[in-house]
């Protein structure tokens, strides 16, 4: 039996199109490095750590399924039971769970995104699902401040505006139930809230400062439903939660659908035969048991109705998704910084990481919040700061790298000057050269002498 | 008396477990001086004076704290002339600790057979031979090598013992029991009389006057031996083996002067868990013994005290949830648990993955309790036995494990785990009672399957007959007594009152409801909300009005937790003040109760048993934001809030309980409890 009844869908996606350049057929997002470990690692981990061991990670694309899979079978041989399954690319999250639907068995599922870095655990909110018996519960964390944080030294502090507007969250003041959800596109228009529903709990929270981390926990057999009745349904998070939040109070796959029939609720039939108690609250829960039961004069048949909750994380935990060029390099600061317990790794005395094999030279510093992976080589006079330089990077003299990503096997000569940019594998930056904000392609060749500013570079 | 005797024995051991003990007429001293045993004699005029002397003691509340002593006595080892007796266990006297533990017994013997000799009074001598013989063996299985070499010499002994019981009970009528018994606190009072100084002061001498006492011993005195034996090695584990006597008799001492000391010394004993449960059943099942049926019945193991903190910290170990214990606690309830509101529940959910030996569906009912979804009783008594159908269906045994061993620890695990989300209610215990009790019970030729199913329709069966056809029943009966134009006043969310009240208005009764509610929970609500929908006439107050409000009312209806073996019903907080008040203005008060929450426990106060909700609760008041003055009242050590779930109603204010066996008044519950409980409610 799955654990707890759980089964782990990771929905690693494939080869982001907002992520170019960093992003290529080499690299899929999930194999992106943040502090020189694989995205995906971080959730694989995550799930590790709860004792979550069977995953079926879906990812868009037959190459990148394979390697994906290869770099999995490597790295968590005896650790992980992990099942891949490749997808055609552009099917959606919805599609890539309607091809493992049928591999699904346990009564809730936990969907987690593959780009999730968190340390919220999952069984929070698997427990909260369960605890209310919910169709959906949704994990929100507080938005992501973007940019360099505060503390951050010179370069991007007019970024650091307000926290980026992700979604439109509609709580119950009790901010269990999820009663309203914009997203994407949508955010910007008015918000409609349903009138039944803020009927229903008479008071509904709106909230901007939450956004929805793309963990979810399903019940199966309303999953499949909606999977199987709605083809058209392309995302989960545009698609089939706003479905489902519509609908609660008037719902279409809670009492009609499998989930009497189908095994592991024995439960339901049995407490058919108690529905001479129904008066008791707990058994036949309403959809809102606040303290004023409104939604049970209007809904003489509680049946028609189902729950979707939310789990909120708290303030002390680090959330965050690596969907966007700017999240990646916030992402790769906070894990070296704030964040520092997600990597993995101890820091030393600095509060930086410099592996034993990278080698500096003189009057060579490396700042607080930084990391150097092993092989790489660093003349004499460079400075780095809050920046993480991958393996076996060969660095000049007279370099300065601040705020940026380096990945691996970076070859950077003498007297440039890196602010706030992500390098990837394999680049070679010839002399004097300045780059800042920029992006710069895996394989590229950027030519002596030559400066860039908020551009991204690649390989036509 | 001897009818009065009985109960009182067999309540005092719960009342005593919580501490308040209300003196009572002294039965020890009457019951020796009833007992015509040739021994006896001089051990009464000993046994009798230090009780009246030294303590102003109830005699009931007595038998726990002289327990110690006795031991005390044997161990001091001056033979006592009362208690000479032709002594054939020289095998005994071997070892110096061995007779130690004798003598042990001797005083056990005291402590234990009171009580069970009182009981069994009524039987004859007979079944007190029954019950010792089955006693020994029963001890041979748990035994351990010193009990084991005791036996053959006390074998002998037996028959003798035997006789002598038989010829005690010749001697009086009410006598037999009293005459166990006497010898018993005889030899106890005798020791305590002739050498009270050396109890005082040394207590580890030779073991002569153990070894008379063993002579003597009645089937009665070797189970004490036993229990000694086994208090002695508990005693040991706790204080090591060289402090241990000292530590035994010191403890002894203290109980003879002091009541309130004389509580704790068992306590202290039966520190380790494990130790705890056998001497308590032990002594239970003496008690319980001449009534073979009610040994199921074992008497509970003592509920925790969350003020000893030795035992706080071992249960923190052992426990699942992370358990931070609120600081600032009212004096006379901590011994009650009561954690910082807020950080069970995520704590919980975060390990919601890490918790191997845990069924799913137990574990969201933990939630659901910790959570406050479920609450009521009935609700979470069906929540709970729902969640250990589902367990038991997807249970399969472990290879090389019994069925009915391994099934009763899982059940067992799940029951502490749902203990830690919240204190079980009593209707809880008894249905957990029930079910281990049918899981014992399996023959052990079923297969697995067979069994497993038999279990989940017993399940049903009980969700079926005991809650949903009672509930019926119980709305028949109670429909009989409102008549039309009655104002009917209820006090809080009860599920069968407000079906009898759904049900009464469908019938096409004319009445109406007064719904008396109170802060935090205001669970009255609720209910206002559903009647009103039904088309109920109702009246919505709180229960500071109660007293203006009353006038009116022809009817009180409330539901209870649990309704206990002396009438006292256990019910939401406020529930004694609306009964009270309805009792000053002569309004009938009805409590419909499913037999299934009646409990056998005799309960005097509120206090001893209860359930400490959220504090924080009663400072905030919802919808007014300004009313701030306790916020962060946890920071100041001078403020305790108090936020009591539960209290106990006295049967002076019960006109009449409303079960599914009937309509009873309150003093009719412990017959429920007894007949009913054997023949048909365990079905």
């Amino acid at each position: 039996m799955a654990r707890m009844d759980f089964e782990v869908v990771v929905l690693a996606g494939g080869t982001s199109r907002k992520l170019n350049p960093l992003v290529s057929q080499e690299v899929p997002k999930a194999l992106l490095p943040v502090a020189n470990r694989a995205v995906l690692s971080y959730v694989l981990e995550l799930l590790e750590a709860s004792n979550l061991k069977d995953l079926i990670v879906v990812v868009e694309g037959e190459d990148a399924a394979l390697r994906i899979g290869g770099w999995i079978s490597g790295a968590y041989v005896d650790r992980l039971h992990v099942e891949v399954a490749a997808v055609p690319e552009g099917v959606g999250t919805a599609g890539a769970l309607r091809a493992v639907a049928s591999y699904l068995t346990a009564n809730d599922v936990l969907i987690v995104s593959g780009d999730l870095v968190t340390d919220v655990p999952p069984g929070a909110v698997a427990a909260t699902h369960r605890r209310h018996s919910a169709v959906v519960t949704a994990l929100l964390c507080p938005a992501p401040v973007s940019g360099p944080s505060d503390t951050g030294t010179s370069g991007g502090k007019e970024k650091a505006k307000k926290p980026v507007r992700c979604n439109i969250v509609g709580l119950d003041p009790t901010r269990q139930y999820l009663l309203h959800m914009a997203t994407g596109a949508e955010v910007e228009k008015d918000i409609r809230v349903q009138k039944s529903i803020l009927r229903a709990v008479g008071q509904i929270e709106i909230r901007a400062d939450l956004m929805d981390a793309h963990m979810y926990a399903f019940k199966r057999s309303v999953l499949q439903d909606i999977l199987d009745q709605k083809d058209k349904f392309h995302s989960i998070r545009q698609d089939i939660l706003p479905y489902l939040i519509r609908t609660q109070l008037n719902s279409e796959v809670s009492d009609n659908g499998g989930i009497k029939s189908e095994s592991g609720m024995d439960n339901m039939s049995s407490q058919n035969d108690l529905r001479w108690l129904s008066q008791h609250r707990a058994i036949a829960p309403s959809a809102f048991q606040e303290p004023h039961a409104f939604s049970l004069k209007l809904l003489p048949d509680a049946r028609r109705t189902h729950k979707c909750c939310a789990y909120i994380a708290g303030e002390s935990k680090y959330c965050a998704r690596l969907n966007s060029i700017q999240a990646y390099s916030d992402i790769n600061r906070d894990v070296v910084g704030e964040a520092s317990h997600l990597s993995g790794y101890s820091f030393s005395a600095q509060n930086n990481i410099i592996h034993p094999s990278a080698e500096l030279g003189t009057k060579t510093t490396v700042g607080p919040q930084c990391m150097l992976a092993e092989g790489s080589k660093l003349g004499d006079k460079c400075s780095v700061k809050r920046s993480v330089i991958g393996r076996h990077c060969r660095i000049g003299s007279n370099v300065k790298i601040v705020n940026s990503t380096v990945m691996n096997h970076v070859t950077i000569e003498d007297g440039c000057s890196i602010q706030g940019s992500v390098v990837c594998s394999n680049v070679q930056l010839q002399e004097r050269v300045v780059l800042k904000d920029c992006q710069v392609g895996a394989g590229y060749v950027v030519t002596t002498g030559s400066e860039h500013k908020s551009e991204s570079l690649a390989r036509k | 008396m001897d009818m009065r005797r009985p109960p009182r024995t067999v309540s005092d051991p719960k009342v005593r477990q919580v501490g308040f003990v209300t003196p009572s007429p002294a039965p020890p001293t009457r019951s020796l001086s009833d007992a015509p045993t040739t021994v006896a004699a001089a051990a009464a005029a000993s046994a009798s004076s230090p009780p009246s002397g030294e303590i102003s003691l109830p005699g009931s509340s007595l038998s726990p704290v002289m327990i110690p002593p006795p031991r005390h006595a044997s161990s001091d080892g001056r033979p006592s002339a009362p208690v000479a007796v032709p002594n054939p266990a020289s095998s005994l006297r071997r070892d110096s600790l061995r007779i130690r533990v004798g003598s042990y017994n001797a005083s056990e013997v005291v402590l234990g057979t009171p009580p069970s000799a009182s009981p069994s009074s009524r039987t004859d001598n007979a079944t007190s031979e029954f019950s010792e013989e089955t006693m020994s063996p029963w001890h041979g299985r748990s035994g351990t090598a010193k009990v084991a070499s005791s036996f053959p010499g006390s074998s002998g002994e037996m028959i003798v013992m035997k006789t002598s019981v038989g010829g005690g009970g010749g001697a009086g009528s009410t006598p037999k029991s009293p005459l166990t018994t006497a010898s018993v606190v005889k030899t106890l009072p005798g020791i305590s009389e002739k050498e009270r100084d050396v109890l005082m002061g040394t207590q580890n001498d030779g073991a002569g006057v153990s070894k008379t006492l063993k002579e003597k011993t009645t089937k009665a005195e070797r189970r004490a031996l036993q229990e000694a034996q086994r208090a002695a090695k508990a005693a040991a584990k706790e204080a090591g083996a060289g402090v241990k006597p000292s530590a035994a008799s010191g403890s002894a001492v203290v109980a003879n002067t002091k009541q309130g000391k004389v509580v704790k010394p068992p306590s202290q004993k039966k520190d380790g868990p494990q130790i705890a449960p056998p001497s308590g059943s032990s002594e239970k099942k003496v008690v319980d013994r001449p009534p073979e049926k009610d040994r199921k019945k074992d008497v509970p193991a003592p509920r925790m005290q969350f003020d000893d903190k030795h035992r706080v910290e071992k249960a923190k170990r052992r426990a699942v949830v992370n358990q931070f214990e609120a600081k600032n606690r009212v004096e006379l309830f901590r011994h009650l648990p009561q954690y910082i509101h807020g950080t069970q529940l995520p704590d919980l959910e975060g390990k919601f993955f890490q918790l191997d030996p845990m069924h799913p569906s137990v574990y969201k009912v933990g939630l659901q309790y910790l959570s406050g979804q479920i609450s009521g009783s009935n609700a979470r008594c069906i929540a709970m036995l729902l969640a250990f159908r589902e367990a038991i269906r997807d249970y399969s045994t472990p290879p090389e494990k019994a069925l009915v061993r391994d099934l009763t620890a899982k059940i067992s695990s799940y029951v502490s785990f749902l203990i830690e989300c919240r204190p079980l209610s009593i209707s809880m215990g008894n249905t957990i009672k029930f079910l281990k009790n049918r899981i014992a019970k399996l023959p052990d030729t079923m297969s697995e399957s067979e069994a497993k199913s038999s279990l989940q329709s017993d399940i049903d069966r009980f969700i079926n007959e005991k809650i949903v056809i009672a509930d019926k029943v119980i709305i028949r009966h109670a429909v009989t007594k409102i008549r039309d134009g009655d104002v009917l006043l209820t006090y809080g969310l009860s599920s069968v009152v407000e079906m009898i009240l759904v049900y009464a208005h469908e019938v096409g009764k004319q009445f109406r409801v007064v719904i008396v509610d109170s802060r935090p929970k205001l669970e009255g609500q609720v209910l206002l909300h559903r009647l009103v929908a039904k088309g109920l006439n109702c009246t919505y107050t709180h229960i500071n009005a109660i007293s203006y409000i009353m006038h009116e009312v022809t009817r009180v209806f409330l539901g209870a937790a649990s309704v206990l073996s002396n009438g006292t019903v256990h019910s939401r907080v406020g529930t004694a003040c609306v009964a009270m008040v309805a009792n000053a203005f002569r309004v009938p008060v009805l409590i419909c109760c499913e037999a299934y929450k009646f409990h056998e426990r005799v309960q005097l106060d509120s206090i001893c048993s209860n359930e400490l909700g959220d504090p924080d609760v009663i400072s905030k008041v919802s919808g007014r934001q300004d009313l701030n003055h306790l916020d962060n009242w946890a920071d100041n050590e001078n403020l305790q809030l108090l936020n009591l779930s539960y209290d106990a109603t006295p049967s002076d204010y019960v006109s009449m309980i409303i079960t599914d066996y009937g309509m009873l008044p309150p003093s009719s519950v412990p017959v429920i409890v007894r007949e009913y409980r054997r023949e048909n409610l365990w079905i």
